[in-house]
This record gives C-alpha cells, sequence and structure tokens, in this order.
C-alpha cells in the first residue's frame, strides 16, 4: 500500500508531524423510549415534555433498563466485529451540571457490554482498519440554554436519559479525511443495522476528539488534548486540523502541550481550553448500587446475531461479485443502506452497467443540486430501469435519455410515455435514415467532394446535420454505418 | 371502649371487622393523642384533618376484607407520599411535595389503611438518635430527654407512646432495629429485595429496606406481608415466594438451631448486655430449640466497612439535592455558587460529614485503598453469614451495646454514635433479615432489645422464633405518659 | 494518616459544599477520627477476595421498550424552586 501520497503531515521548519487522532463517538441508540425510563425519545418536543420523575432525578425514583436499548447496543457490537460482553456493569459518572439531574451520569466504566472491534476504511489507496477499543452504553444528559436570558441559563431535560453508545476508537486515524471516512462508515453500519439514525443535525451522533502530534517515524505518542462534543464532520475536520497546529506550535516553541479538555469555537474556528472544568474532573466512578450486573446469554447473543442484515463490508463484496461492479463503485453504492437498496432494485430489470453509470453519474449529480436524499429521489427505482432498457433496446439515445431523465426529476413519470408524448422515439429505420442522408448529401454536394477527396474529417460534420435534421433522434450507429457507404 | 389507642394492631383490625369500631373511632383515638403528644415531637408532618376524613370515607363505604381496614398509619418521612410533604428529616426537602406515592406506602393504602402523618427522622436517615433532624430531636416516651434511637426515631417513639398502632421505618445499617431497641419495640429489617426502595428516599441504596415496627411479633408479622412485594419499578427487588408471615406464624420452634456468635462479645459491652444475652439464649432453649456457637470471624471490620460503602452511595445518592428541580434553594452569584450554598444551607452536619467521607473514598487515588476495600471485606462478612447458615437456622445477637441514652451525650463525638450499629450493621452489609425483639430493661429502667438474624427470605422463621421468645421473655414496657399534661 | 485542610477543600469543591476556615478544621478533625475507626480495615488480606456490590443474587432485568410516562411538565416543574412554566431556571452558568 503506498501511502506516500495521502499521507497527512505537518511541516514546521525541519521537522514533519503525524496527527494521532482517536474519536469517542455518541451514538443515539434508536429506541421508543429512554435508557432506565418510560419517557419518549422524539426528536423537537416542546421543552421538558419528555421527562419522567426518573429522568428529573425525583428523590426514591430508581432506574429499570430497557432491553432494546441492550440489544441494540449488542447488535452494534457485532457490525463492529467485535467483542460482546456477557457480563457488564453499570457505573456512576459524577459531577454536578445543570442538566444532569441526578447529579451522576449512569455510564459503563470498567466493564462496558462491547469489547473490541474494528472498522474497516476504504481509503483512495487501499483499505486500513481502525480498531474500536469498546462500546458502552450510558444516558444523554438534558440541555442548558444560555442564551435566552441574560442572566440566568434555561434548562431543558427532553433529552436527559436518552440511551447513547459512545464508542471509542483506537487513536489509529492519521487524517481529518481519514476522521471522515471512519464516521461516515459508522454512521452507515449503524444505519444498516437501524441502532442509530445517524442525524448529525439533530444531535444523534456526535464526538469528542482526541488529538496529539508527534514528529514522523517516533513511536510515542504526544499528549492529547480532547475537543469535546464536536457535531459536524466539518467541525471535527477543522478542529483537529486548528488543534495539530496549535500543537505543533507550542512544540516548535519549546513549550509543552497540556493534557487538557477543549471546546471548538464554530465562530472563531479555533479550540480553547475549558479550564473551568478541570477541577471537577474527578468523576468517582463506582458501580451503580441501583443497578445490578447486566448479564446475557449466548442466545440472547446468537438470536440477535440472526437479525443482522448483509452489512456495507459484505455487501461490496457481494456487489463486486455478482454485478462485476468496480470497489470504487460498489464503494459508493453500498456507503448508505438506502442507496445500495435502490440501485439493487433498479439492476433487477436493467442492465447493471448502464444503471451503475446512471446512478452515479447523473441521478447523483441531480440529487446533489437539489439537496435530497436518495430516499427522496423523484425518480423511483422502477422507472430509473425503464429508463435504461429504452437505451438499451436502442429506442432512445444517451442523449435524448438525459432529456427524459430531466423530465422525470420533475416529477416521477413512466419514461415510456415521457418518449411517447413528446414522440422521441430513436428513427431506427434504415429505410428512413437513408433518405434523410441521402438528402443532407443532396445539400452538400461540395463537402461530399471534399471528403471523397480525403478531407476525413468532414465525417463528423455529416453526422452532425443528420442528427440535427433527425432533431437528434436519428440511431447515431446506424447514421454512422449508411454515411460511410454513401460517402 | 375507651383504651382504643393501647390496643394492638390486630385487636383493632379485629374490633373493626366486627364493626364494634369504626374506623373514625380509632383514628380519632390515635389522632387525639397525638395532638396531646406534641412534645414528643414525632410528626415533621401532620395530616390529621384529611386521615379524619378518610376514616369517615371508609366508614361510609367499608372494606372488611382487606388487611388494614380503615386502621389510621403514621410513617416514616423518608417514605414519598402523593400530595403530602416529604422532607426525609432535611431542610433541604422542606417544602417538597411529591405527585407520586412509594411503593411501601401504597401496598398499605391498598390495604385498606389511612395515613395521619409523616414521622420524624434523622436527616435523610443519617443517624442512631434522631438528633441529625432539621425537624429537631424526638423524645423517647420512656423518659424525658432520652433519645428514641435513629434514623426511625419518630417511629419508635411513635409506635411505643401508642400515637400510631403501628409503622414503617427504614434500616440502612440498624435504623429500625436500633430504635426499636431504645423504645421497647419491635423493628424488622426485611431481606435486601424483599420491599420495594421505589419512591423511599434513598440513603444507601446497596444497604436501604423498609420494614415494619410494631408492639408486638405478631402485628410486625401482618405488616410486613403487606409491605413486602416484588416491583418491577425496583431493578434490586427480588422475585420469591412470599410468605403470609401473620397467618403462618407459630410458637413452635422446637428444634430449631440458633447460633451464638462469640464476635459479638465485644470489649467494653456493659454486663447489662451480655446478662440479656444470657437471659435470651435460655429463652431460646425453653422454646426448644438448640443453641450453637458459631464464629462470624469478620464481625469488628463491618462498622468500618459500612462507613465506607454507605457514604460512598450517599454521595452519589444526594448529589441531586443542587436547587435545581425542587426542595431549597440558597441564591447564587452564578451556578457552582448556587450548589455550594445551597448544599452548605440545605444540608446539615451529620450528612455533610458522610457526604466528604464518601467523596473522599470514591475519589482519584483512595477508590481502591476504601471503597474497593470495603467492597472485598463486605463479601468476606457475607461469606462468614452463608458459613453459619450451614450449621443453624438463626442467630442470637443483643441488638445494641447498650440502652438509650441522653439527649446531647453523642452529638460531639460521631464514632461513639456511630459504634451503636456495632451488632445491627453487619446484617445490612449481608443483606440479611433481622427483627429486634424488647427483652428486658437495664438498671435505669430503659428497655433493651435482642436481635434474631436469619437466612435470605427466611423472614417468616425469625417471626416465628421470635414471636415464640415474646411470650417467654413477656416484656412490658413502662411507660408513664409524662409528657401529657 | 491525616486528612488536611487542603484534601477538605478539595473534595468540598467536589461535592459542592461550601466550607470556610472554620468548618474546615471541623470537618479535619471528625474525618481524621473516623478515618482512625476505618483504617482497621488494612489489617485484613482481601489480594484475592472478589468485591461485593450487590447482596441481591439476582439478574438485572429488562424492561420492554415502551412509552408510558406521558407529558409531565406541570407536575415536573411544579416543585422547582425557580421556573418560567417551560424550563428549570438556574443563574447562568459560567464556562
Amino acid at each position: 500500500m503506498s501511502k506516500e501520497k495521502s499521507e497527512y503531515l505537518i511541516n514546521r521548519n525541519e521537522n514533519q508531524y503525524e496527527v494521532v487522532i482517536g474519536l469517542e463517538v455518541h451514538a443515539q441508540v434508536l429506541s421508543q423510549s429512554k435508557l432506565f425510563s418510560t419517557s419518549a425519545t422524539k426528536f423537537g418536543a416542546e421543552p421538558n415534555t419528555q421527562v419522567s420523575l426518573v429522568d428529573a432525578a425525583f428523590p426514591g425514583m430508581l432506574p429499570v433498563i430497557n432491553e432494546f436499548c441492550v440489544k441494540q447496543a449488542i447488535k452494534t457490537g457485532i457490525g463492529l466485529k467485535a467483542k460482546i460482553n456477557k457480563r457488564s456493569v453499570f457505573d456512576r459518572k459524577n459531577y454536578f451540571y445543570a442538566d444532569l439531574p441526578q447529579g451522576y451520569q449512569i455510564s459503563q466504566f470498567k466493564d462496558p457490554i462491547v469489547g473490541e472491534g474494528k472498522v474497516i476504511l476504504d481509503m483512495p489507496d487501499g483499505q486500513k482498519d481502525v480498531g474500536i477499543e469498546r462500546l458502552h452504553l450510558e444516558q444523554d444528559a438534558g440541555k442548558s440554554i444560555h442564551d435566552l436570558d441574560p442572566k440566568n441559563t434555561f434548562v431543558d431535560l427532553n433529552r436527559s436519559g436518552v440511551a447513547l453508545m459512545e464508542i471509542v476508537s483506537k487513536p489509529d486515524l492519521r487524517s481529518p479525511e481519514e476522521v471522515n471516512v471512519y464516521i461516515k462508515k459508522l454512521r452507515s453500519i449503524m444505519r444498516y443495522l437501524g441502532t442509530c439514525d445517524g442525524n448529525m443535525q439533530e444531535g444523534s451522533l456526535r464526538a469528542d476528539v482526541n488529538v496529539s502530534v508527534r514528529k514522523k517515524g517516533t513511536e510515542e505518542f504526544g499528549t492529547r488534548c480532547e475537543i469535546k462534543n464536536v457535531n459536524s464532520i466539518k467541525f471535527m475536520q477543522m478542529a483537529i486540523e486548528y488543534e495539530a497546529n496549535r500543537q505543533v506550535d507550542l512544540i516548535e516553541d519549546g513549550q509543552s502541550v497540556d493534557q487538557e479538555t477543549r471546546l471548538f469555537d464554530t465562530k472563531k474556528n479555533e479550540t480553547r481550553s475549558m479550564r473551568s472544568k478541570e477541577d471537577a474532573h474527578d468523576y468517582r466512578y463506582f458501580p451503580d448500587p441501583d443497578l445490578l450486573p447486566l448479564e446475557v446469554s449466548d442466545e440472547f447473543i446468537n438470536q440477535l446475531q440472526s437479525e443482522i442484515p448483509e452489512l456495507p463490508d459484505e455487501k461490496k463484496k457481494r456487489f463486486i461479485d455478482q454485478f462485476k461492479l468496480t470497489p470504487y463503485e460498489a464503494n459508493i453504492m453500498v456507503s448508505d443502506i438506502e442507496t445500495s437498496k435502490y440501485f439493487e432494485d433498479v439492476v433487477k430489470k436493467s442492465d447493471v452497467k448502464l444503471a451503475t453509470n446512471w446512478i452515479i453519474g447523473e441521478l447523483f449529480a441531480a440529487l446533489n443540486e437539489k439537496n435530497l436524499e436518495i430516499t427522496d429521489s423523484p425518480i423511483s427505482a422502477g422507472n430509473l430501469s425503464k429508463l435504461i432498457n429504452l437505451i438499451k433496446d436502442g429506442t432512445i439515445s444517451g442523449k435524448i435519455a438525459k432529456t427524459v431523465f430531466e423530465q422525470m426529476m420533475e416529477g416521477d413519470k413512466d419514461p415510456k410515455k415521457i418518449v411517447e408524448e413528446k414522440g422521441l422515439k430513436q428513427e431506427s429505420d434504415p429505410k428512413a435514415l437513408e433518405a434523410l442522408i441521402d438528402k443532407v448529401i443532396d445539400n452538400n454536394r461540395d463537402k461530399a467532394t471534399e471528403y471523397k477527396s480525403g478531407k476525413v474529417k468532414l465525417f463528423g460534420f455529416f453526422v452532425g446535420q443528420v442528427m440535427k435534421v433527425s432533431g437528434g433522434k436519428a440511431n447515431p450507429q446506424l447514421v454512422n454505418e449508411i454515411l460511410k457507404k454513401k460517402l | 371502649m375507651s383504651d382504643i389507642t393501647k390496643q394492638t394492631l390486630s385487636e383493632l383490625v379485629n374490633n373493626i371487622k366486627e364493626k364494634k369500631l369504626s374506623s373514625l373511632e380509632v383514628t380519632k383515638a390515635f389522632v387525639d393523642r397525638s395532638e396531646k403528644s406534641k412534645e414528643l415531637n414525632t410528626y415533621i408532618t401532620e395530616d390529621f384533618s384529611n386521615a379524619l376524613e378518610n376514616a369517615k370515607k371508609f366508614d361510609d363505604n367499608p372494606k372488611l376484607d382487606l388487611k388494614l381496614p380503615g386502621i389510621p398509619m403514621a410513617v416514616k418521612d423518608l417514605f414519598c407520599t402523593a400530595n403530602v410533604r416529604t422532607t426525609a428529616g432535611s431542610k433541604i426537602l422542606n417544602n417538597f411535595v411529591p405527585t407520586y406515592e412509594s411503593t411501601v406506602t401504597q401496598n398499605i393504602w391498598n390495604e385498606g389503611a389511612i395515613l395521619i402523618g409523616k414521622l420524624n427522622c434523622d436527616e435523610f436517615a443519617m443517624g442512631s438518635s434522631n438528633e441529625t433532624s432539621f425537624f429537631g430531636n424526638v423524645q423517647n416516651p420512656i423518659d424525658k430527654n432520652l433519645v428514641p434511637g435513629g434514623s426511625s426515631g419518630g417511629s419508635s417513639s411513635a409506635v411505643a407512646a401508642q400515637l400510631t398502632p403501628i409503622t414503617i421505618g427504614t434500616d440502612t445499617g440498624g435504623s429500625i432495629r436500633q430504635p426499636a431497641s431504645f423504645t421497647g419495640t419491635v423493628g424488622l429489617k426485611p431481606t435486601y429485595g424483599s420491599c420495594s426502595r421505589y419512591g423511599i428516599v434513598a440513603f444507601a441504596s446497596s444497604l436501604d429496606q423498609a420494614g415494619p415496627m410494631a408492639q408486638n411479633v405478631q402485628d410486625c408479622a401482618l405488616l410486613q406481608e403487606v409491605i413486602s412485594s416484588y416491583d418491577q419499578k425496583d431493578s434490586t427487588s427480588i422475585d420469591f415466594k412470599r410468605n403470609q408471615y401473620s397467618k403462618e406464624l407459630t410458637k413452635d420452634i422446637k428444634g430449631k438451631k440458633i447460633g451464638i456468635p462469640k464476635e459479638y462479645r465485644v470489649d467494653g459491652m456493659p454486663k447489662e448486655i451480655d446478662d440479656l444475652w444470657q437471659k435470651g439464649i435460655e429463652y431460646a432453649k425453653d422454646c426448644g430449640a438448640e443453641i450453637i456457637d458459631i464464629s462470624l470471624p469478620h464481625t469488628n471490620y463491618a462498622l468500618p466497612t459500612y462507613y465506607i460503602v454507605a457514604p460512598a452511595e450517599a454521595s452519589s445518592n444526594l448529589a441531586r439535592y443542587d436547587g435545581v428541580k425542587y426542595g431549597f434553594r440558597a441564591d447564587g452569584e452564578n451556578l457552582i455558587d448556587m450548589y455550594e450554598k445551597t448544599r452548605s444551607e440545605g444540608f446539615g452536619a451529620e450528612v455533610q460529614r458522610r457526604i466528604m467521607i464518601g467523596t473522599y473514598v470514591l475519589s482519584s487515588g483512595y477508590y481502591d485503598a476504601y471503597y474497593l476495600k470495603a467492597q472485598k471485606v463486605r463479601k468476606l462478612i457475607k461469606n462468614d453469614f452463608d458459613e453459619a447458615y450451614k450449621k443453624v437456622d438463626a442467630i442470637l445477637t443483643p441488638s445494641t451495646p447498650s440502652s438509650a441514652f441522653k439527649i446531647g451525650e453523642k452529638t460531639n463525638d460521631p464514632v461513639s454514635m456511630y459504634l451503636n450499629d456495632i451488632f445491627t450493621v453487619p446484617v445490612n452489609l449481608a443483606g440479611l433479615p433481622g427483627i429486634s425483639i424488647p427483652a428486658g430493661h437495664d438498671s435505669k429502667g430503659y428497655p433493651l432489645g435482642l436481635q434474631i438474624i436469619g437466612k435470605a427470605f427466611d423472614e417468616q422463621n425469625i417471626l416465628n422464633i421470635a414471636y415464640a421468645m415474646e411470650e417467654k421473655i413477656d416484656f412490658k414496657n413502662k411507660i408513664t405518659d409524662w409528657w401529657i399534661k | 494518616m491525616s486528612i488536611d485542610l487542603k484534601t477538605i477543600k478539595h473534595i468540598s469543591k467536589l461535592s459542592r459544599i461550601s466550607v470556610d476556615e472554620k468548618k474546615a478544621e471541623k470537618l479535619a478533625s471528625d474525618l481524621n477520627s473516623i478515618f482512625d475507626f476505618i483504617e482497621k480495615l488494612n489489617e485484613l488480606k482481601t489480594e484475592n477476595v472478589e468485591p461485593l456490590t450487590s447482596v441481591a443474587e439476582t439478574t438485572l432485568k429488562l424492561r420492554p421498550d415502551e412509552v408510558k410516562s406521558k407529558n409531565l411538565r406541570e407536575q415536573i416543574i411544579k416543585n422547582s424552586p425557580k421556573d418560567n412554566e417551560d424550563y428549570f431556571v438556574v443563574p447562568k452558568v459560567i464556562e
């Protein structure tokens, strides 16, 4: 694997620095109710309307765990090719904050539900494995709103107690681009599994980013800083770039990097220290005495294993084998479960090669332009395969197909109907074409003579004229053949 | 009937069932006596007028097949009661009115009982004399200026003074059994997981357990039958077959093997206590039990273990009292300032002390040396009992190392206060059931109790032993109503 | 061992309880006598002992994923020392 080209290094004075990144991704578990209470988890509800007595930590209230969240975590663990721990323990992480009603977060510290696993990244220069350290279940906190009132902070506990999976990677990432690919892959796996919707705008997926730098070639890790709660891939990349450069500057300046928690300021595009939190950093973890150790049986795990759908890595392999896609094409098709479904629906009834090109080319471009997801595509998989079949059987040319496609984007219309209504059917009758061609040659006698005397470049001119006269409908292949004969 | 408040629970239940007494008559009698007994300071919140109204309602539509038909009852103020203020004896919850009911109290109301008020207790159940309550000391009806024990001091005082026919307390390290012993009453701490903790203000989650406090063993068994239930709202509640404790109660304990642990003969234990224990052994023999010497070698380590485990859990359990969602809030310039002032003004000295101990033993660098160590010793203590129960059916010990002491006598010396629980704490650490029954008086005429410890889920057995011994002991409480003018 | 004033101040910060000099001294002396008594545990060798977290010898029960708690905003906020009908209100948080 030639890494040279894509290596991400920071150069300062004679030195080259490598950036070492580890991510703690917080993924909201897709579930109806919260991890330890029966209140709803819907996004966007009125403040404090999805808060139970347990979530607001009323005296005497006790946590009772949601089975579905446990299953979701285990499924995600299977998707990360990870070890599932049959016994795990819930601990309390103690700290005070306005949106943490219990004064502690129930999390898993020493014994998480999922152990080591890996995520395979498809980089332009080959595959790369990123190690997963662990996955554990924990409660989300509420939300503090600082900008509604000059003197006060408002607290909304709707999120309080929502189940999160914290997925901790090993420090295996080396560039902002790898982080981009890693997050997308993780998101894709969870969406395939239906364990997290991966919606970053709604906060369903956030990450704490650990960044350190070291001189290229050294083994030892540098001192790391943790950038808290970054909620978009773009911000993660910006934060890493800023932070890595800040650390390199410090080192080049003869100073040392302090291990600390930092915040990414999206307005100023910089990270800054959260020193106020430093003294409260002793979380005093201990096993939650309100809960017992969580034990799951082999049967329980096997049952979940049997419910796991085909995941991106396996699907990719199958697409390459079955449909002869290139790895590049396969990657795109499996990147999102909806895309892969769309693709498979299209190729059920039409040519794979054409379908691949049309999806990756025209369709993605058009969706992109309209800012639509594949699930919102105006063109259904069925109609796209019809369009492809019209090209394949010569009913319309590729060029005409683009016109039809554009009309289909305006509303999911049957391409056959569009072709009929607008009379876009390709002219493939040799006799009709001959008549056309005779007419064109007649009208351009002088050029025909020039062609015959050796100016072969003029062939293109004749093709163009025939197409023009036919209104673009003439079958280009036939036109070529007949022209050659006639000239 | 003039002596309504002198009747046992079982007598009252029968009289109501046979329509010799109405719920209103009974309720009024206990309300009246409570009104005359303010000097004992047993109540934090009285609910007398509602109680009388509810008694009338009960009489209008009596459900006589219930286990506690129209019986008035005051409960420890650690149980959340819907729409009735619940303080846990703390300033920080001074104005807190729950909208929900604890499972244990709900079970009681479901059997027809009527709430008459919330009883005083040590703040967050942290104390052995009821002196840490924000709502003031409770007088022991046995003698003026005598503590009623703690933390369920209001409960023990109210039962002994007959302000309520029966009550419930909570026991984390002895908080039911020690006050029962100090007031000449019966108190049962059930097996951990027998009574739901849902809706009980938490002190130390792995130790807390609610239990009945009564005038006699029969009443105690009946209330235990009512409050013990498997509850899906408490993850540590245990689904086991519960007996009909009062119906199955028997004095036939012939051949039961009762262990006498030599380690409970502690240094400096008053001779009176030792004598009481010996007398208890004789009573047990009289009942036909077989006495066997046993060893619980780690007994001495129970109290230090408890003073790591309980404060650690408490420091975390009490973090929710931060002035944000409910309860007392002090003004602060910013969030942290508000927290620090609220908790400093809202919690009393003992609670603060225990939060500090708990925070310290969990803090970075000390966890292994204290908290982990304590959990390991806790295992050893439990193993001791497991070993002993291979040989015996129950264990007999004194309930406390002394009789009740004077108010103020131990407030300046936390360790000597903690030593009160030396015989009760191991039972909580091992999660076992234990019952204290009154067994005699000391030279001052103050009551002394004996403790019978059982195997897990074996409440019926220790109730039976207590029932049999109770008859032989024939204890009479010496209460003069000195506080009624 | 001895718990000094600096430690008292540290743990009072962690536990969000303000402590002045006088209170800190009293706490230090109380805690020291309590820990003297706790140190007794060091007499025991516990290397090979499994720690006991719960005496409840049962496994964690799992509940179905069902929404049962309704909108309790009014009930929940009712007990709050300060609120504005929609939110709990606390003094400004300084980061």
